[in-house]
């Protein structure tokens, strides 16, 4: 299984050979196609956003062409039926900080308990959490679905954080990273000291997981932020809907006959979703990728 | 290590910690499958209401040609989609690792970058690039005064699909595969250069073997994904609607089961058995792997 370990350094300066080996042209020029393919769709939203609804049609798609309407469609995108543009990207938020931020919570305590503590079940719990993260989680959402609309829970911002509250696979990523980064000597010497097991938790290890914790808060941010099929089944009102039901329905609009066409809106809701997200991983691309280069791989 | 002085608390204070954990997980994901099969045991007639039914919904899976047809295309989507993605993702972490790139942290973000852009909006940039009206496709047959296939005619629709999931996963991939490459112990480097081992040696005999509990792991989650298959066709479905069904895959179709069609028995009976026909799926995968670690 793949997991980041703080202990094992990488090699030193990333690379083993002291003389790097010479830079190879056609291998950058081969590695440049996949580049390009990556990147294209995202320049062709940020051409596309800057075009007005009758430019989308009249103009080639890969550059800019007619007015250049950036600004004005940005200010479109929030105006739109009175500015439910900026509620869905309230709601977004909202999902995301509670239920990304508290699946880090509860998959950091919860892994510090699995790796610094015995207690009776532990066994169990090993098995059922292990084996739930290879159930589908697409498979459970109509289920998920089902049980709460009887419980009334359907058309609430709950049925969007509590699914989002679980996540087994960064339990996993943090019990293997508190195994190996909070040392047990320390926390020895602080039970010596006649610390209760939490201050020692709070005071002690909370400090060195939090290299872990941020690439697990990083990996949830992103399943919440683009979050789809869940919030779809759960909300019928589009007061709750996250930007990217609210984005799939405002193309629905258009695609449908006598709805009004508001491709260039839904363009540019586009891009204003994805930007956000974006500049989190480049800003944080100092724990996400020390994260995974201090990684290991083990099985 | 001194003992613990009360062995009794101790015992149980590493609940504490791991108990809100189990809470959230039984009543979110537990409860949720427990439910999903009650459910899947019983139907609701129009005469009799609501009653015990045995795996009678079972046996009508068994025979539901919309079922086997959407599993049908998510198994052909698997073993075509998930083996280019992976060997993508695999050419360009070994590009990476081999430190002849120009400029190979720019690369190395670049790829990634696509794992960060919502699957609706992904969905929707790929299905407008598709389109003839604005798109892409559109800009090119008339510059060349001819018409490309439609990449959402019958037979390119699942591969228009496939190559906007490639597209959105080879970065995450890559980088699974890289991170396991950086930790390759660098002994065995410099024992290949001892031996003058050439550069295709070097990735045959070390750092493929070294990836293969990486591969195992991104197999298996492609493996899901693959069964899961929901957004990208859903989204494009209003762009498509003649060559996209409503159970074109079996998400589609548990999800249209659902909300179309009221059919909520039956609904979670489809869930469960596509629950379990992944879980098989990745088992099977995982002990054949491990079978071959040990031949």
């Amino acid at each position: 299984m793949t997991v980041l370990t703080p202990a094992k350094p990488a090699r030193p300066g990333g690379r083993w050979n002291p003389r790097r080996p010479r830079r190879s042209k056609s291998l950058t020029a081969v590695m440049t196609l996949g580049l390009i393919y990556a990147l294209l769709p995202l320049f062709w939203l940020l051409v596309n956003a800057s075009k007005t609804q009758a430019s989308l049609f009249s103009t080639q798609g890969l550059w800019f062409g007619g007015h250049f309407a950036l600004f004005d469609n940005i200010r479109a995108t929030f105006a739109y039926d009175h500015g439910v543009f900026l509620r869905w990207f309230g709601n977004t938020l909202l999902y995301v900080v509670v239920g990304a931020g508290g699946a880090t919570v509860l998959a950091t305590v919860a892994g510090y308990g699995l790796a610094k503590f015995s207690f009776p079940g532990k066994r169990v719990v090993f098995a059922v959490v292990l084996g739930a993260v290879t159930v589908p989680g697409t498979a459970l959402a109509v289920p998920t679905f089902l049980m709460f609309s009887k419980l009334g829970l359907t058309n609430t911002p709950w049925a969007i954080i509590i699914p989002s509250l679980v996540n087994p696979f960064g339990l996993y990523l943090m019990w293997i990273y508190a195994r190996d980064a909070v040392p047990n000597e320390l926390l020895e010497a602080a039970r010596v000291d006649g610390a209760r097991e939490w201050r020692a938790f709070f005071s002690i290890a909370l400090r060195l997981l939090r290299p872990g914790m941020v690439t697990v808060l990083l990996f949830s941010v992103v399943g919440v932020w683009n979050n789809y099929f869940l919030p779809l089944i759960m909300l019928s009102q589009p007061d709750w809907y996250p930007l990217t039901v609210g984005l799939n329905q405002w193309n629905a609009q258009s695609s449908t006959v006598g709805g009004q066409a508001i491709y260039n809106l839904v363009i540019t809701g586009s891009l204003l979703t994805v930007v956000p997200i974006v500049i989190a991983f480049l800003f944080m691309q100092r724990y996400w990728q020390s994260g995974l280069a201090a990684g290991s791989v083990k099985q | 290590m001194s003992p613990p002085k009360h062995p009794s608390r101790r015992r149980w204070t590493g609940w504490g910690f791991v108990g809100p954990f189990l809470v959230v997980f039984l009543f979110a994901l537990v409860a949720p499958v427990v439910y999903a099969v009650y459910l899947s045991l019983y139907q609701n007639r129009l005469i009799g209401g609501n009653r015990f039914a045995g795996l009678a919904n079972y046996r009508l899976a068994l025979v539901d040609g919309q079922l086997w047809s959407g599993l049908g295309r998510v198994g052909l989507f698997l073993v075509v989609q998930v083996p280019v993605m992976l060997v993508l993702a695999l050419g360009v972490a070994l590009a990476l690792d081999s430190a002849r790139l120009y400029w190979s942290p720019l690369y190395r973000l670049g790829v990634f970058l696509p794992y960060a852009v919502p699957a609706v909006v992904a969905a929707l940039m790929w299905g407008f690039m598709y389109g003839t009206q604005f798109g892409l496709v559109g800009d090119v047959d008339r510059v060349v005064h001819a018409s490309l296939p439609d990449p959402f005619s019958n037979a390119l629709v699942l591969a228009s699909i496939g190559n906007i999931v490639t597209w959105e996963f080879v970065g995450y991939n890559m980088l699974i595969f890289y991170a396991a490459l950086r930790v390759v112990p660098g002994e065995l480097y410099e024992a290949a250069e001892l031996d003058h081992a050439s550069v295709w040696r070097v990735i045959w005999h070390i750092k493929l073997p070294a990836l293969r509990p990486a591969v195992l792991v991104a197999v298996i989650f492609s493996i899901i994904g693959s069964f899961q298959l929901f957004n990208e066709p859903n989204i494009l479905k209003p762009l498509s609607p003649d060559t996209i069904s409503s159970y074109f895959t079996p998400n589609m179709y548990a999800y249209n089961l659902s909300f179309a069609g009221q059919e909520y028995n039956y609904s979670a009976t489809v869930a469960v058995v596509m629950g379990l026909i992944t879980m098989l799926v990745a088992y099977v995968v995982q002990r054949a792997a491990a079978r071959n670690q040990g031949a």
